[in-house]
């Protein structure tokens, strides 16, 4: 039995979320019941999550074919290091902000089905994690849209509405833009399978359709991921759901944007001489200044940290134009820390809506005084976001800008500092405003704040502080991951198996509907 | 608006309707059809039910919200594929059941089945919701 389940870790991380989706809409007229399987739900998606990762840990890449259709023309599903590590994460995530949930989401909200379409995005957001097949990917954004869309409209609003439409027009293209490239390249190269375009494109000639392909995939990820100059629907639309909405879709969707831009262009397309690389340091320096400066000018603080999205996304980006080991490790640690940090202060946020009834920074003041607690919690993600140390934010800026001097881009190793000191300023305004100066109303007393609140914040910011106190293993983590993203020759053996090395043809037998080896491989 | 002859037709036309989305679900293994296409012909054989006496009539007629039918299809896919899981090592590969005279029973008509439930209550409850708004 332990054994059947270690074999398919690859699998339940997505089929745990998928079942529970599936019974909380069974159970539509009973939010009582939804909340329990929602719950029970989280908790196993965490499990198998931490199943996942050691497996992956001991065992190396993880893959599975569905429907014993052999790669490449069955649906593979593969567990890379980075892919554990992003389901990881989605795991720990998801539990805090469901807890968080609890206190938050109000009832009008559950029986609109805030239940089954949580659990739907969650399933979608480890499906596009775990997939080995580009086209199935893109099946997994759709869901993820489609997912997305129902919880921004969650509470009926017409400023929900309005968030909504932009959020969907820009996504939908963004998805087109991804399908036409999928297209394109299954045109150039016959195949759809990660592992499998891999060795294919490793001996293609370069040609004009390939490179429109790789275009298209950036700008495709770029919108879903924030990137500059295609941010704006981000902060036009992410502040209008609830709290609970905007801390997961701040956390884990647009960095399933930029997991798939590290897949896509360390596994199939290579960066460098390909003019991508130049393209790609432009967009970086520019989604992190553009998103700093974007922060700046706003007093809603769910705005503030919108921006901030977009700003981070930016170092991230930075890490994968430069495209050393070290510059992806260094990416790879900062993804972790910023999906993290980025969803506790969207929480915290909600705490301090709670105790002062509001967003807007001018109204609210006076927390230091009177939720002591809170205003310490906040520090540790609003200093980790700043990036001073000792926290995780430091090592995370640590190793992009380090890896940007090594690779001998200094100009964007100090925009990166400069941003920095930017979302220092930022940090610092939502920390006088909503903490220390005094409440500007008549009103003087915050009204409390639910401990169901308090404790995913503390949990994850105990996470912050643990990764900021003793950074090595995460680290080292990183770089083992960027190592197996550089040199991704496990990734393909796992998918294709060993027999699938170049010079291999594989046909199809259509009488027994599974591929035969026509050619063994000629040394 | 209600006339009585396109109440009457309606009850006819849905459950003429029904019997062929069935039809469809079973046929669609080898042939043209299944179950996204026996949903989608399902769903609209309670539309014109919804349109001839109204929404609520037709709400009473299917009995549960539309959302369960979505739930109950997609745990019928999932468990489809169990069996695949369990004997065969891998999700969602389908087994196969042959009796004597040659006739063949799936998992895949579970996995169909779940599609066809899937589809039908994902479409009606937008049905119903476009309709509740004009009516």
């Amino acid at each position: 039995m332990i054994d059947f389940i270690i074999e398919h870790a690859v699998v339940w991380p997505v089929a745990v979320p998928i079942t529970a989706a599936a019974l909380a809409a069974m159970f539509w007229l009973r939010q009582d019941i939804q909340r329990l399987v929602s719950m029970v739900g989280l908790v196993l998606m965490l499990g198998a999550s931490l199943l996942l990762l050691v497996t992956v840990m001991q065992d190396g890449v993880q893959a599975r074919q569905f429907g014993s259709w052999a790669a490449p023309f069955g649906i593979s599903f593969a567990a890379d290091l980075l892919s554990a590590a992003m389901v990881m994460i989605t795991g720990v995530l998801a539990v805090a902000v469901g807890v968080f949930g609890l206190a938050d989401i109000r009832k009008r909200e559950e029986h609109s089905g805030f239940h089954p379409l949580f659990l739907g995005m969650l399933t979608s957001v480890n499906g596009a994690f775990l997939t080995g097949d580009i086209f199935n990917l893109y099946v997994w954004f759709e869901i993820m849209l489609i997912t997305a869309m129902g919880l921004l409209v969650l509470g009926k609003t017409r400023a929900q509405l309005d968030g909504t439409l932009k959020y969907a027009v820009l996504n939908l293209f963004s998805t087109l833009l991804f399908l036409l490239a999928v297209a394109i390249l299954y045109g150039a190269t016959g195949s759809l399978n990660m592992a499998d375009l891999s060795r294919i494109l490793a001996t293609t000639e370069p040609s004009a359709a390939l490179t429109l392909s790789a275009a298209l995939f950036l700008a495709g990820f770029g919108i879903k991921a924030g990137y500059f100059p295609l941010f704006f629907w981000l902060p036009a639309s992410y502040h209008t759901a609830s709290i609970t909405i905007s801390a997961i879709f701040a956390g884990l969707l647009t960095k399933v944007g930029v997991y798939a831009c590290f897949r896509v262009f360390t596994l199939m397309f290579e960066i460098e001489g390909s003019g991508l690389r130049e393209a790609m340091v432009v967009i970086a320096a520019g989604t992190m200044l553009f998103g700093v400066f974007g922060a700046a000018v706003q007093w809603d603080v769910r705005r503030i940290l919108s921006f901030h999205i977009v700003s981070q996304i930016g170092y991230m980006l930075l890490g994968l134009a430069i495209a050393t080991p070290l510059a992806i490790a260094g990416a790879v640690f900062y993804i972790v820390h910023h999906i993290i940090v980025k969803a506790n202060l969207f929480l915290v946020a909600g705490a301090i809506y709670r105790a002062t009834g509001t967003y807007d920074l001018r109204k609210s003041g006076g927390l230091m005084r009177t939720n002591p607690l809170l205003a310490a919690l906040f520090l540790i993600p609003a200093i980790s976001l700043a990036g001073l140390p000792p926290l995780s934010g430091f090592w995370a800026k640590f190793l992009v800008i380090d890896a940007s001097f090594q690779g001998g881009e200094n100009w964007l190793a100090a925009v990166a500092l400069f941003v920095g000191v930017l979302t220092l300023y930022s940090m610092s305004k939502i920390w006088i405003e909503a903490f220390w100066k005094a409440p500007p109303g008549v009103r003087q007393t915050a009204r409390p704040v639910p401990v169901l609140m308090l404790l995913p914040i503390a949990a994850l910011g105990a996470i912050t502080v643990t990764i900021g106190l003793s950074p090595e293993p995460f680290i080292q983590y990183a770089q083992a991951a960027a190592e197996t993203l550089v040199n991704p020759e496990a990734y393909i053996v796992a998918v294709l198996g060993e027999s699938a090395g170049p010079g291999v043809e594989i046909a199809f037998d259509p009488a027994t509907a599974s591929p035969i080896i026509i050619e063994e491989s000629v040394q | 608006m209600s006339s009585i002859i396109f109440s009457a037709m309606a009850r006819l036309f849905f459950w003429a309707m029904l019997a062929v989305s069935i039809f469809i679900l079973y046929r669609g293994h080898d042939e043209p059809g299944g179950g996204f296409v026996g949903g989608l012909v399902a769903a609209c054989s309670v539309a014109i039910l919804a349109l001839a006496d109204g929404v609520p009539s037709a709400r009473g007629m299917i009995r549960v919200h539309p959302v369960i039918l979505v739930g109950i299809g997609l745990v019928l896919a999932i468990v489809s594929g169990l069996p695949g899981l369990v004997l065969d090592a891998s999700f969602l590969t389908h087994q196969w059941l042959e009796f004597p005279n040659g006739f063949k029973l799936g998992t895949t008509m579970i996995f169909d089945l779940g599609v066809y439930l899937v589809v039908f209550g994902g479409f009606l409850s937008l049905v119903f919701r476009l309709y509740e708004e004009v009516s």
